[in-house]
């Protein structure tokens, strides 16, 4: 189940196995039969450290989703609540509790906040006259979440919207104590850079919190030799571009959650069982797991998509060849050999059978005229043509009433490409938004206009061409098939934020301080003392590790494009990735979007 | 060394052995004469309570705290009521209990710490008797009243009091009585006479001592053993009686021949005791009665005190404190006189070895023939730790390291850790520090206790030294001593706070894990506020500043504290805390400077206090806010009228912010919707809360041309969005004729491609092909593949000679395409390319 999270340069599982221990460990605490009920939010993350079978065998007999009114009924010792600290969440606990002792098979209470507890939360409940009730009040401290071999995230929706719109940082407070927590399990990670003002939050709460914790050291060899914080807002272009890796693509057009996707059952109806006629078509989404366990998944997710097919189809040959061997399997021993790999074989099939059914889903969009007019301007827009004029597309597009999602991604991204849009470009795209769409999404443009995605220009300097030179971020001739650079994963476009953690490792960012002037929040490096012989001693040719962290979220062509490097032959840096939240263009402007929910008149 | 044994006395198999620990550094005119005493076990201090040597209405006594040397730790005249007995707890703080039971506490330096009363019956009736105890759960008190009446107190620290059923027959106070814990369960044994009684918390049970001798007519006294295990009772026909405390077991019974009443009787035993005694003191006599009914007696040149321990009996003069005990068998096995055990041998050897005598080889081979070297090395190690002398001490571990060096693999933990507990032992043993603990009550007690009893007579330097000697980890160790060390050092009052600060600093500043927010808590418990703050500075964990600030009512301070651990569920707290204690005002300008808090707040209220949030803004003159705030209210309402009235405020707010754009659109939405419902009440339509481009759509859809160009007008909707509506509208409705007629209108702002492909979405080819000829030449190709029209597409391509178009026209040839204009294609393409 958990395997393929230890195959990676940094054993993850320990991470699993410590969240499954301290999960076990509550679970014990409450004695006898018991029912979990969920914060429907936390259902999916919890889903990537524990199954059911974990909470079976500690009793736990009925799940419920936390809703008002009466708990349903269940004939158990214990009610737990698995909950986010947070107020509303409160209130419909007190209800439940409230209207549970009308009945008269008395059941205990207990609370497991997730990832923290809150006095502001057990203040409510205390007003609400039920704190009192509970037998236990703990804390369930989940921060990051091990998501493959090399990803890491606290799956925080609002991380970005939080701390850039908001100014609550409650987020960062947390991804510096699972910094520490991390620490604690992998050693002191003794470089740290950052760049951007919540960087340099988190940096300064972590090295507070390790004088804090002075004295309490572990000693443990540090797995990681540097980490390196950035801020989602110093690089809001690349979540604006469409993903053209396979992963990426799936995300962009189906959505991964969890680690989950769901797809049209229609492309998988054949082959669910093969020779038999299917007699209905499956209705139900067809819901799959992607991870780095599945080795084909492994190998093509990252590739650009127009490199999917030909990987698929040396695959398909791979496979039929194997299965051909059974002609050759002469002598008892060759066709027991043979029976032994089988299983293999079948799941390595069927792995591919659904790979080729996705590819075909996608290559049904990637090919549509819409998609390549979409992908015409993005690429426009990152190279710098005509950023400054009201794009005719994008026009034609509001004119047509597309998704407003859509709409909003490109002006964002002709924005950001524009150092801020010309005040009358500015003014005609809102006014056009407003008018088609509805004017209840001036709360959706203030807040996009406070984030900087979608802003009048304020100087008269665009710095964004210069960035795009001095970092590279435009590769003509991108090669898609065999790629030479991380530009392939945009088929184009070099991320800047994957750019800065290429330059960093080498040859160091004194050779591009000033773009990093240019882009927004301070940037800085921090040394943390190790105790005496934990210094490591590398190896020659030995890799550094290196954690990046993005604060506010990542891509996964980002995460491919950071994979790239770490395999790159004479790369020298290994990177595990990790993140408040794994987003996509569309994820990322909904999470900003305000939607007061209209009365009808 | 046959001095060793010389204060050795026998006793039935065994020996007893009077060790002198002190020479008295008090001088006590009169000895104990006219003292109340009592000292602590585990070689605690003592306290003395001196009547006034002329008895006067104005005298006072002078209560005297010292150590186990009789150094003076604190003196101070008494001036609280008539006390009826002194005691100490576990923690070395001394209990006054006064004759109205009221019991007063004070630490080792006479420090006033806190009072309790033994209930309301005791101060009518007054303490007749009372005792202290310790138990498993701390310390007890006994006492019984004017009314015979008996109330426990078994942990001082949790204080219940528990009033004991009456004793039959009792007038007055009992002849004589103990405290026992027996099974978890603390009770009274009393003697009224001959009666003996059980009392416990419902029942007063007589009892009887199994052969307890018939002519005694009274019990005496009572002694039970520091285990609670043991009971001896003396009778007024001189019989000590001995069993268990259970009674249910007689151990012995010994004549003593001496009638009077003793003035104290404790037992004297050890772990592992070959010979239990009891030791009975009267004036001028001392007697050890053993188990074998042999006895040993001693006469006393002065008053004395016994106390009993763990493993002996310290007996306290006005002038010397002696420790009597059993000799433990391994010194007994080692110095006997002519012992040949092998612990004894290995001595004699090393001393033979020291003069350099080829004995010591002898005695060497004697011990490795029996085999039992190793067993000499342990009886050596085991006997230095019962010694008292440093000299002997050194003879034994010199021995045992002399033997260990013949012996392969013994293990040298046991000879290492004894090394390390001796010298503990000796330093605190000093003269100067007078804690004269054995090395069996060292170790019940734990090093951890020793090094909190150190810390609390305020010998930090000797703590510190052993923490660091014993290689105690930082954090229980020496962090833990420097925080107590700070803690009183906060409160010499008569050193400014800067100092005071200064030193705290610079002494804990490279210890791990000390916790600032303590020492700053015990500042300000003294009333230093200002010191309190200047040490939380030092304080790492900013969260542990913030209840302490609070408290301090320093909520500003707390405020930034919180913002700066990050710890945002901190920051809530505190701006909780604050909401509550200030007036809105002054609350609202708290925030006002603290951004980080003020936004929190801001979610706070977003979720839960809207009109709160209104305030906010209000207070920071944020217009812009305020403005969205009304529009976001205005959503709520189901009302047309109050919606508008709100959007109003909107636009009132938006231009206060001199935002145009915003005040404009606000404007807009307003018109709109005034327009959508006069629409609707006129035409019934269902318009109200579409979007304008809805709102046209709609129109245009249901034929009101009129008003869906006064809409364009008046919302000056660009052409081109315009012309995309409606063309889409008429295609919808495959109003073909409409649609032909507005193309005719004027030159299309968006040419005529949406127009063949909106008819070709519609499968009307027929109408599509109408508009192909008016699209422009770039869009030509498009066009005429919307509609099929493969020829068309190629003679479009081919005219423009772009290898772009050409190619995607090709691409949309099948193998049943006109093999003639796939040439023609082909020839152009490669033209094209040329160029």
């Amino acid at each position: 189940m958990s395997a393929h999270l230890s195959y990676g340069r940094v054993n993850l599982n320990i991470l699993r196995e410590a969240a499954r221990k301290d999960l076990r460990e509550f679970l014990d605490k409450c004695a006898g039969s018991k029912a979990i009920v969920w914060d429907e939010y936390l259902t999916g993350p919890f889903g990537l450290i524990a199954q059911y079978s974990l909470l079976k065998e500690h009793e736990v007999e009925k799940m419920f989703t936390l809703k008002g009114g009466r708990l349903p009924p269940a004939d158990v010792k214990n009610i737990i609540f698995f909950v986010r600290p947070r107020l509303e969440l409160m209130d419909i606990i007190a209800e439940n509790v409230i209207s549970e002792d009308k009945m008269h098979s008395p059941r205990d209470f207990h609370i497991l906040f997730v990832p923290r507890r809150s006095m502001l939360c057990e203040q409510r409940l205390k007003e609400q006259g039920v704190l009192g009730s509970f037998i236990n009040i703990d804390e369930y401290i989940l921060d990051l979440i091990p998501y493959d071999g090399d990803l890491l995230s606290m799956e925080s929706e609002g991380a970005f919207r939080e701390c850039y719109l908001e100014n609550d940082q409650t987020s960062l407070y947390h991804t510096a104590k699972g910094l520490m927590t991390l620490q604690a399990l992998y050693g002191t990670i003794p470089q740290i850079f950052g760049k951007g003002e919540c960087a340099r939050h988190v940096a300064n709460m972590m090295l507070r919190m390790k004088r804090e914790f002075a004295g309490s050291q572990t000693q443990i060899l540090p797995v990681f030799d540097s980490l390196l914080l950035l801020d989602r807002n110093i690089d809001l272009l690349t979540p604006l571009a469409t993903q053209l890796t396979y992963e990426g693509l799936i995300d962009e057009v189906y959505g991964i959650t969890n680690g989950y996707v769901k797809l049209p059952p229609e492309k998988f109806a054949a082959q669910k069982k093969q020779g038999e006629a299917s007699k209905d078509l499956p209705t139900e989404p067809k819901k799959m797991q992607l991870n780095s366990a599945e080795e084909l998944y492994a190998e093509i997710r990252d590739k650009n998509f127009n490199g999917v097919g030909s990987a698929l189809s040396k695959k398909a040959k791979i496979i039929s060849a194997a299965f051909e061997e059974r002609h050759n399997a002469k002598t008892v021993g060759e066709i027991k050999q043979f029976v032994s790999q089988l299983p293999h074989m079948q799941a390595a099939r069927s792995s591919l059978a659904n790979h080729t059914s996705i590819a075909e889903l996608i290559k049904d969009i990637t090919t549509s005229e819409a998609f390549f007019d979409n992908l015409t301007v993005e690429q426009e827009f990152m190279t710098g043509v005509d950023t400054d004029k009201v794009n005719t597309y994008i026009e034609d597009c509001i004119a047509q009433k597309d998704p407003l999602i859509k709409v909003l991604r490109l002006a964002c991204m002709q924005s950001v490409c524009n150092n801020g849009l010309k005040q009358k470009v500015f003014d005609y795209y809102k006014r056009e938004i407003l008018q088609t769409y509805g004017y209840e999404h001036m709360l959706t443009l203030n807040n996009l206009e406070k984030t900087g995605l979608l802003k009048p220009q304020t100087s008269t300097r665009n710095n964004y061409p210069t960035i795009r030179k001095t970092l590279k971020l435009w590769m003509e001739d991108a090669n898609e098939q065999n790629p030479n650079d991380i530009s392939y994963v945009y088929s184009g476009y070099a991320p800047l934020s994957v750019r800065l953690a290429q330059v960093l490792a080498r040859p160091g960012w004194r050779s591009i301080e000033e773009v990093l002037k240019m882009l927004p929040g301070p940037h800085f490096e921090e040394r943390q003392q190790l105790p005496a012989g934990l210094h490591k001693k590398r190896q020659q040719g030995e890799n550094r590790t290196t954690l990046v962290f993005f604060l506010g979220g990542v891509t996964y062509a980002e995460i491919a494009a950071l994979r790239f490097l770490s395999q790159m032959e004479d790369g020298g840096t290994e990177y595990i990735i990790a993140t408040t939240k794994l987003i996509n263009g569309t994820s990322w402007i909904k999470s900003l979007m305000d939607r007061p929910e209209a009365q009808t008149l | 060394m046959a001095f060793i044994t010389a204060n050795w006395n026998p006793l039935g198999e065994a020996f007893y052995r009077k060790i002198d620990l002190y020479d008295m550094g008090w001088s006590l005119r009169d000895g104990f004469k006219d003292c109340m005493v009592a000292a602590a076990p585990y070689g605690g201090p003592i306290a003395l309570l001196r009547q006034p040597q002329r008895p006067s209405p104005s005298a006072r006594p002078q209560l005297e705290i010292y150590t186990s040397s009789g150094a003076n730790m604190a003196s101070f005249p008494w001036k609280s009521g008539p006390v009826q007995q002194l005691g100490w707890t576990v923690c070395d703080d001394l209990l006054v209990i006064q004759e109205d039971g009221t019991v007063l506490i004070y630490d080792l330096f006479g420090a006033f710490k806190r009072h309790f009363s033994m209930g309301n019956e005791v101060v009518q009736n007054q303490v007749m008797e009372a005792k202290v105890f310790h138990s498993p759960y701390g310390t007890g008190i006994a006492i019984v009243t004017g009314a015979s009446r008996f109330t426990l107190a078994t942990n001082i620290d949790d204080l219940k009091l528990r009033r004991l059923p009456e004793v039959p027959g009792l007038q007055g106070a009992p002849t004589c009585w103990a405290v026992l814990t027996q099974d978890r369960q603390t009770k009274v044994l009393l003697a009224n006479g001959a009666d003996l009684y059980i009392l416990d918390n419902t029942s007063c049970t007589p009892v009887t001592p199994p052969g307890l001798s018939p002519q005694a007519c009274s019990i005496v006294n009572i002694a039970v053993s520091f285990s609670y295990k043991y009971l001896a009772l003396f009778t007024d026909s001189g019989h000590v009686w001995m069993g268990s405390s259970n009674l249910k077991d007689k151990l012995s019974e010994v004549e003593t021949k001496v009638r009077s009443t003793p003035k104290q009787m404790v037992w004297c035993r050890r772990p592992r005791s070959q010979q239990p005694s009891v030791v009975i003191m009267w004036d001028r006599l001392f007697l050890v009665a053993g188990e074998c009914q042999e006895i040993i007696q001693y006469t006393l040149d002065e008053e004395c005190v016994c106390v009993a321990e763990l493993d002996g009996v310290r007996i306290i003069g006005g002038s010397r404190h002696e420790l009597l005990q059993e000799v433990p068998s391994a010194c007994e096995d080692i110095f006997k006189i002519a012992s040949m055990a092998p612990g004894a041998l290995l001595l004699e050897a090393h001393k033979e070895y020291e003069k350099s005598s080829q004995k010591a080889d002898e005695y060497l081979r004697e011990i490795k023939e029996q085999s039992v070297l190793g067993e000499a090395v342990k009886q050596c190690v085991e006997a230095a730790g019962y010694e008292h002398e440093p000299e002997t001490q050194k003879t034994l571990l010199r021995a045992a390291s002399f033997g260990k060096c013949f012996l392969s693999n013994f293990p040298p933990e046991p000879f290492v850790s004894m090394c390390r507990d001796l010298r503990v032992l000796n330093a605190i043993r000093d003269y100067g520090v007078g804690i004269p603990l054995t090395h069996p009550q060292y170790k019940q007690m734990t090093m951890q206790v020793l090094i909190d009893r150190l810390v609390y007579r305020k010998l930090y330097p000797l703590a510190i030294e052993i923490c660091r000697y014993l290689k105690t980890p930082e954090y229980q160790g020496v962090s833990r001593v420097l925080k107590h060390w700070a803690c009183c050092k906060v409160q010499q009052k008569e050193e400014p706070d800067e100092s005071i600060a200064r030193a705290v600093s610079v002494k804990l500043g490279e210890a791990a894990g000390i916790s600032y927010s303590e020492i700053a808590a015990r500042a300000y418990e003294c009333g230093r506020t200002e010191l309190a703050i200047k040490l939380l500075e030092f304080e790492p964990r900013s969260g542990e500043q913030v209840p302490l600030l609070l408290k301090m009512k320093r909520s500003q301070l707390a405020l930034s504290k919180a913002i700066e651990s990050g710890d945002t569920d901190l920051v809530y707290t505190v701006v909780t805390y604050l909401k509550n204690e200030m007036n809105r005002g002054d609350f609202f300008m708290t925030l006002r400077n603290q951004p980080v808090a003020l936004s929190l707040y801001r979610q706070f209220c977003k979720h839960q206090e809207q009109e709160t949030l209104k305030d906010l803004f209000n207070q920071d003159d944020d217009h812009h806010e305020l403005g969205n705030y009304y529009v976001k209210a205005s959503y709520k309402e189901s009302k047309l009228e109050a919606r508008l009235s709100l959007l109003q405020s909107a636009v009132d707010e938006y231009n206060k912010a001199k935002n145009e754009f915003a005040a404009k659109a606000t404007e807009d939405e307003m018109k709109l919707l005034r327009f959508q419902r006069r629409v609707d009440e006129e035409k019934g339509e269902a318009l109200l809360g579409l979007s304008l481009h809805d709102t046209l759509h709609s129109l245009l859809s249901a034929n009101y041309h009129k008003q869906a160009e006064q809409l364009y007008r008046d919302f000056r909707v660009p052409d081109k969005r315009y012309w995309w509506l409606k063309l889409t509208a008429l295609s919808e409705k495959e109003d073909w004729e409409e649609l032909e007629k507005f193309a005719k209108s004027k030159k299309s702002p968006i040419g005529y491609l949406p127009f063949v492909e909106v008819c070709v979405k519609r499968h009307n080819k027929y109408e599509a092909k109408k508009y192909v000829s008016k699209v422009t030449p770039e869009q030509k190709v498009k066009a005429h593949l919307a509609i099929g029209d493969l020829d068309g597409a190629a003679e479009a391509a081919i005219e423009r000679r772009s290898e772009g178009e050409i190619s995607t026209v090709l691409a949309r040839c099948s193998p049943s395409t006109d093999r003639a204009l796939l040439e023609r294609l082909n020839r152009a393409r490669s033209t094209a390319a040329k160029k």
